[in-house]
């Protein structure tokens, strides 16, 4: 699905970002990015989401190089991505069934096909409800699931998320992963980069570790050992 | 919408429709925002106004020189020694010819008397021991000559018959009228291509700081796929919004500025026996300014918000 070979990034400010990375993400799997800040996660998945182009090596997409994609078909590559942000990135002035619309409308798809297909991505969430609030008026968990609704909508082959707990507390968390869980069981590949390393533990996805750039870990973590049961007291 | 019909049928309708909703979200925010929208528009009408006034003046000027052109007469002096019957056996003559409309046969003695109204040299005509005019013929070129080529072409036909001494057309200084209204018409011209450079900036920098009031919804759609041309469908709407009140404004300008200008205007038309009933735009010049202020503020809009998208989207 993802297949990167010897990606490198340097911003001409702030040197390498990503040094020879390479890495493949099969159709259907769900991994995990995880690093500290500034060890390239982001822009990883901006390279792959074509917001930004590598220095050096080649990424595909669905067998697709992305070094050879003309400007004009990169709004239908990310419209095969779906993005997930920390920040959510919704459109205030708009309802909930309006942002979630928004991949689809700008796909020129009909609108009876739109309702439907928005509702659906409101329903897996289960925001059906809130579909005409506005997004300023929801929780800061609420306004994720508006975000992966969003995503999803389009029925992305891939997702790629991006820090998508950063700002929730770690109940909310578990509810959006297994949200994503539930995508990755429908057969979509998800990409998502984290900090929370209980949670990657938890889920026992493959795990792929970022250093200063560098890819210096490419695993699947054990669950964590159950805890001990408390002795008897005698 | 039904979902009956073919995908493609649909797919057309959904786009119609977004254009339509950018259309009508567009004027909504303009709307939303009076005082701004007003000033932008105010500043296009004027810029659209200016040489559309000056063009509908030209034009009112242009038709009444015309018009004198056209009833100017040309004088043929006959040789001082043909008499006046021989003149009206000429004049009859020429009244045959298709390209006259009519001859005045000019006596001496009508010369001399008009010599002696008109000159201010009245008491020196008075002195002359006998009268040294020729009779003079006015001829009228008929209606359908066009002026310039044509009636040139008539006067020196006429030039060389025989028993003319010299001919003459009277409208000379209406020619070198036209001459300084072609020029006029250059200059406005000139005036509105720089003029409506102006109003390409306006516009452009109204929709630049719309776009960076909504770099963050820009930004979004971006993200999801959107295409240039969806983002920058209601930045181009809203710049045709703006050409075209723009154009409607400075139309109504125009029409005010020649209701104000009638008065004076008929009072030098006045001076000079004539009559001007100034006219506003015609239907084809009143479309023109909408249509030019409405491409005017859609290629000022298409600069800006392809400049926002170019740094927005270095990829």
């Amino acid at each position: 699905m993802i297949e990167l070979a010897h990606v490198s990034k340097r911003y001409p400010e702030r040197g390498d970002a990503l040094r020879d990375l390479s890495f493949r993400l099969e159709a259907g799997e769900m991994a995990f990015l995880t690093g500290h800040s500034g060890a390239g996660k982001s822009t990883l998945l901006k390279l792959i989401g074509l917001l930004e182009r590598p220095s050096h090596g080649s990424i595909r997409v669905g067998g697709e190089d992305l070094a050879r994609l003309p400007r004009r078909r990169i709004p239908a590559h990310r419209r095969r991505i779906g993005m997930v942000f920390q920040d959510h990135r919704l459109l205030a002035g708009r309802s909930v069934f309006d942002n979630v619309a928004l991949p689809l409308v700008t796909a020129g798809m009909p609108r009876d096909e739109i309702g439907r297909r928005v509702r659906a991505a409101l329903d897996q969430v289960g925001l059906l409800k809130l579909e005409r609030a506005l997004p300023l008026t929801l929780s800061s968990g609420e306004q994720q699931r508006v975000g992966i609704a969003r995503a999803v909508v389009g029925r992305p082959e891939v997702i790629l998320a991006d820090e998508p707990t950063g700002n929730l507390d770690p109940d909310l968390s578990r509810e959006i992963f297994r949200l994503f869980e539930r995508f990755h069981q429908l057969g979509v590949s998800l990409l998502i980069a984290t900090h929370d390393l209980a949670l990657i533990r938890a889920m026992g996805h493959r795990t792929l570790v970022l250093k200063q750039g560098r890819l210096v870990a490419d695993a699947i973590p054990r669950p964590p050992a159950p805890q001990a049961a408390p002795e008897p007291v005698s | 919408m039904s979902a009956r019909g073919p995908r493609w049928l649909r797919c057309l309708l959904t786009w119609a429709g977004e254009h339509r909703r950018a259309a009508t979200e567009t004027i909504d925010r303009l709307a939303r925002a009076p005082l701004g929208t007003l000033m932008t528009v105010a500043a296009i009408a004027i810029a659209l106004a200016l040489p559309a006034t000056l063009l509908a003046i030209t034009d009112n000027l242009e038709a009444l020189a015309d018009d004198w052109r056209r009833g100017a007469a040309l004088s043929l002096f006959l040789a001082p020694e043909l008499d006046e019957t021989t003149a009206e056996a000429l004049a009859a003559a020429l009244r045959l010819r298709i390209d006259i409309d009519r001859v005045d046969v000019i006596s001496r003695a009508q010369g001399l008397a008009e010599l002696r109204e008109h000159s201010g040299l009245g008491s020196a005509v008075e002195q002359l021991p006998d009268n040294p005019l020729p009779v003079v013929l006015g001829v009228y070129p008929a209606a359908d000559l066009t002026p310039g080529d044509d009636v040139d072409a008539l006067l020196a036909s006429l030039a060389v018959l025989p028993g003319v001494d010299f001919a003459q057309a009277d409208a000379q200084w209406i020619r070198r009228l036209n001459a300084i209204l072609s020029l006029l018409r250059e200059g406005v011209l000139l005036l509105g291509a720089m003029l409506a450079l102006g109003v390409v900036l306006v516009v452009g920098n109204t929709i630049r700081l719309e776009t960076e009031n909504r770099r963050d919804e820009i930004q979004v759609m971006d993200l999801v796929g959107a295409t240039g041309a969806f983002i920058r469908r209601p930045f181009l709407y809203a710049g045709a919004w703006y050409g075209l009140l723009g154009g409607l404004l400075a139309w109504a300008l125009v029409d005010a500025a020649m209701w104000l200008l009638q008065a004076p205007a008929g009072r030098v038309a006045a001076l000079y026996d004539a009559e001007l009933q100034l006219t506003a735009l015609d239907l084809r010049q009143s479309l023109s300014l909408l249509g030019v202020g409405t491409l005017l503020g859609v290629v000022g809009s298409r600069i800006a918000v392809g400049r926002h998208l170019a740094r927005l989207r270095p990829v």
